[in-house]
């Protein structure tokens, strides 16, 4: 009997797990994994949140609690707590019922089901995202029946926005185009627009009736504040026009694998948003039916009990501030040891990356040479660095930076 | 401005193509171009999703919908495939629980992410339940195995690897099958087609036309099999006929994709009803296999489920296993950790396994012993026709044999919900409740709906 399937081609290495493999083969006692996106404590070990813990515990002693399937649009109280944590206790669109939001897996779970259901339901079926951007929105978007094309955003002789390539881009958009908008924190890169970027991008986004999809993966994360990292979503909801939002918890709340996100659509009235949710529901069922109970539940019981949610603001601000204040030591690093060049986006950056500005081949060296491990579009994840490690990465800069120019 | 096309153009193009096919058409999209924005108030004047109609409700779940809203004290919900105590409440079950507790008290425990093919110890173990320990395709490592969501979430992903790297997008699936069957492969990007399978007449096999349309099908093709337990009819083939399936199968070069939903819960024999799947793997063919833990360890709220796919060797496993990673990642990154764990617990300790197969057992026996009691209340009654269907039928559901007609009665007149299909939920009768579905069989039957 023949194989049929002996014809399957081996997949394409994927260039981020190919870093990290390289990271684990390395022997070196000293070497250093700055590549992947996960939260480090100074001791660089992962953390799951205090509050996290107690309310498994609570959940898990709770024997009243069932493991029934949850209705196709998750935990009716998750789904809730999400919308009113994205788009603020007092929105209007909330108060007039004219928006969906239903619990997904994670960020990229909320980002599949939304394009899948624009590939069906949307005029326009491209849509556009930043350049360059998370690895897997290509395909996520092209996996869902979207095409993609990309507008200028990152600027490398800057390190900083492509303000101006950003707005002829989105100007040039077909009315209908979908447009993918990292909420904050950026990544790759770390840059955001400022507040009146952001204004200035909603008034052309709206004149030219494009359809914003924001991807909201680190509200709390990035500034250390919940409103703030909220803001630029905010204020797309508040003119009243319509728009896509993917939430995750993964890092806010440390739930990476418990893959707990929601996908919120605002529509313009209470009639349209109960037809899209309807019509959202056979994307999902399809998918896996209904989403897991697990991770939505810690949410609930997190967002809903008001000091557990105060506990958690300040165990988040606590990992938004030690980011920061990575990126402050690194950048002080660099400049006491006199490295050429301008190193100020470090510090004016945001989030959990920072595009360093090394090239590939100085990538390479640093991997090589000093057993750090970045992506090779030079990113790093500043929540992987901790006080004692922040000299090293400094020299191998300094290093690298000395040597090619 | 960068343009870079990603698509695999042609599943992509005929999973959207079924998709639209598939939803009911909206209209009036020409209307969309007057309800754009106004460039100075940059408020939207309509909605970019103001044509869209309403959409179909969902036959199953409406049941339960309708069944909420009915005040009568006697109401009795029979729709949905979840299992009920005697009590008529939810289970979860002892081992269960003992295994969350221990998760919890791990203070070592952490909630990283999952690789992409999910809980390695997991899927091992999964391999090992379905397939048996002594599995010569397990230690010849031509299995690969990943985490999905439920058995939906395996029967998705399987489906759209088979749509983006099998050279025949066609598959057959049972008539009839689970309402979710078609929309799942349809989406990813299969042609679905129907082989015979339930017979009304005799309310079994249709074992002649199954064999007749099985064996038309052009080579190659994927065929769905229900290990046991069908759903939504109760049927199984025999040992012997799944012998001659499986020939027929191998000598068609049909590709077999096996939907394991029940393992253990319907005969009570985890081995007992992984038979079929295991004859299959032991003529050293190529398979794929969709496992669920919902109803057999009561995890349906956990989504945890695994795929695997059976290769001729274990380089092809490797590349086909690669291929997975590239479904799953732009779906939804990596699976759950926490229903896979609580499964692993179980699986890896001989004790907890030793419980929890009393414990599924145990269900097993409620719902057989169910059979015979409504078989039996019927018996007594004198109620006309051959009701021997109920105690031949295996696992969760049973089709009465009641016409849409019929199911209506029942429900506007006996207040028992159940799909318009016929198809009742055994797990979710007790002792207390038989006799009033007995009383409503024979009314109906007896008045010539």
């Amino acid at each position: 009997m023949n194989s049929i399937l002996s014809s399957v081609l081996p997949a394409p290495k994927d260039p981020v797990l190919s870093v990290i493999f390289a990271c684990r083969d390395d022997p070196s006692p000293v070497k250093l994994n700055l590549s992947a996106g996960t939260y480090r404590t100074e001791e660089g070990k992962p953390l799951v949140l205090d509050v996290v813990r107690r309310a498994e515990q609570q959940l898990a002693n709770d024997l009243s609690r069932d493991k029934e399937y949850l209705p196709l649009n998750g935990l009716p109280e998750f789904n809730k707590l999400s919308t009113k944590l994205i788009l603020g206790d007092d929105s209007p669109a909330v108060k007039e019922n004219r928006v969906v939001t239903i619990q997904c897996l994670s960020g990229t779970g909320s980002l599949r089901v939304g394009a899948e259901f624009l590939a069906t339901h949307n005029k326009e079926r491209v849509i556009f995202v930043p350049d360059p951007t998370w690895g897997n929105h290509p395909r996520i978007f092209a996996l869902a029946g979207l095409s993609v094309e990309y507008f200028r955003y990152y600027d490398p002789k800057s390190r900083g926005l492509d303000f101006k390539g950003m707005l002829e881009d989105l100007g040039a958009a077909p009315p209908g185009a979908i447009v993918v908008l990292q909420a904050c924190g950026h990544n790759p890169t770390g840059v955001d627009p400022t507040f009146e970027q952001w204004e200035q991008i909603r008034r052309l986004v709206r004149s030219k009736c494009l359809l914003p999809f924001f991807d909201s993966a680190y509200q709390g994360f990035a500034s250390g504040s919940l409103d703030s990292d909220a803001q630029a979503v905010r204020m797309f909801v508040a003119d009243g026009g319509e728009c896509l939002i993917a939430q995750s918890y993964a890092k806010n709340m440390g739930l990476y694998g418990e893959r707990i996100g929601a996908l919120t659509i605002v529509c313009t009235s209470e009639d349209v948003a109960k037809k899209v949710e309807d019509q959202v529901l056979l994307v999902v069922r399809p998918m896996y039916l209904t989403p897991p109970i697990h991770g939505a539940s810690i949410v609930a019981t997190i967002l809903k009990n008001s000091d557990m949610y105060n506990d958690w603001t300040i165990e988040l601000k606590g990992m938004a501030d030690r980011i920061i204040s990575m990126r402050q030591q690194l950048y002080e690093a660099i400049q006491a040891r006199g490295t050429p060049g301008d190193w100020s986006h470090i510090i004016k950056h945001i989030g959990m990356f920072t595009f360093t500005g090394l090239s590939e081949e100085q990538v390479h060296l640093i991997a090589k040479e000093y057993h750090i491990y970045m992506t090779y579009d030079g990113r790093i994840s500043m929540a992987s660095l901790s006080s004692k490690t922040v000299p090293q990465l400094a020299d191998a800069i300094h290093a690298v930076v000395t040597r090619i120019a | 401005m960068k343009t870079t096309d990603f698509s695999s153009s042609s599943s992509s193009d005929r999973r959207i193509g079924a998709l639209l096919r598939h939803l009911t058409a909206g209209s009036d999209s020409d209307h969309l171009s007057s309800v754009y924005a106004s460039p100075t108030s940059g408020v939207t004047g309509g909605s970019v999703f103001a044509h869209l109609v309403q959409a179909p409700e969902d036959p199953i779940l409406g049941v339960t919908v309708a069944y909420n809203k009915d005040p009568s004290p006697v109401k009795l919900n029979l729709g949905v495939g979840a299992y009920r105590t005697e009590e008529g409440k939810p289970l979860v079950l002892n081992v269960v629980r003992k295994a969350e507790q221990q998760l919890i008290n791990d203070r070592t425990r952490i909630k990283e992410y999952l690789p992409i093919v999910g809980l390695v110890e997991f899927n091992k173990l999964s391999a090992k339940l379905i397939l048996g320990a002594d599995s010569p395709a397990i230690r010849e490592n031509r299995i690969t195995t990943v985490e999905c969501l439920s058995g939906t979430g395996s029967l998705r992903v399987g489906g759209e690897f088979l749509a983006k790297h099998y050279h025949q997008k066609t598959i057959y699936i049972t008539q009839p099958t689970w309402g979710n069957h078609p929309k799942i492969f349809t989406l990813a990007g299969l042609t679905v087609k129907t082989y015979r399978y339930y017979d009304p007449a005799t309310r079994g096999l249709n074992f002649q036309g199954l064999l007749e349309d099985l064996g038309a099908a052009p080579a190659g093709s994927i065929v769905l099999l229900h290990a046991c337990a069908h759903n939504p009819t109760g049927v199984d083939p025999t040992i012997q006929q799944w012998e001659q399936i499986r020939q027929l199968m191998r000598s068609k070069g049909l590709m077999p994709f096996f939907d394991s939903a029940y393992q253990g819960f319907a005969s009570g024999s985890l081995d007992t009803d992984a038979k079929p799947i295991r004859m299959f793997v032991a003529d050293g063919g190529e398979c794929l296999v969709a496992q669920s833990y919902a109803k057999n360890m009561g995890l349906y709220g956990e989504r945890v489920g695994a795929l695997s796919i059976v290769c001729k060797s274990a380089d092809v496993a490797g590349r086909v296993e690669s291929q997975l990673k590239l479904v799953i990642r732009p779906m939804y990154s990596s699976p759950p950790i926490h229903g896979a764990s609580i499964v692993a617990v179980i699986l890896r300790d001989k004790n907890l396994f030793n419980e929890w197969t009393l414990e599924l057992k145990a269900m097993a026996d409620r719902i057989i012993s169910m059979r015979k009691q409504l078989f039996e209340a019927l018996r007594t009654r004198g109620t006309p026709g051959d009701w021997s269907h109920i105690i031949k039928q295996i696992g969760m559901f049973t089709f009465t044999g009641l016409n849409p007609a019929q199911v209506s009665f029942m429900t506007k007149e006996y207040h028992i919900y159940m799909t318009s299909d016929g198809r009742i939920s055994m797990a979710g009768l007790s002792s207390k409740t038989v006799p009033h579905l007995a009383d409503a069989i024979h009314a109906v039957v007896t008045k010539a709906v």
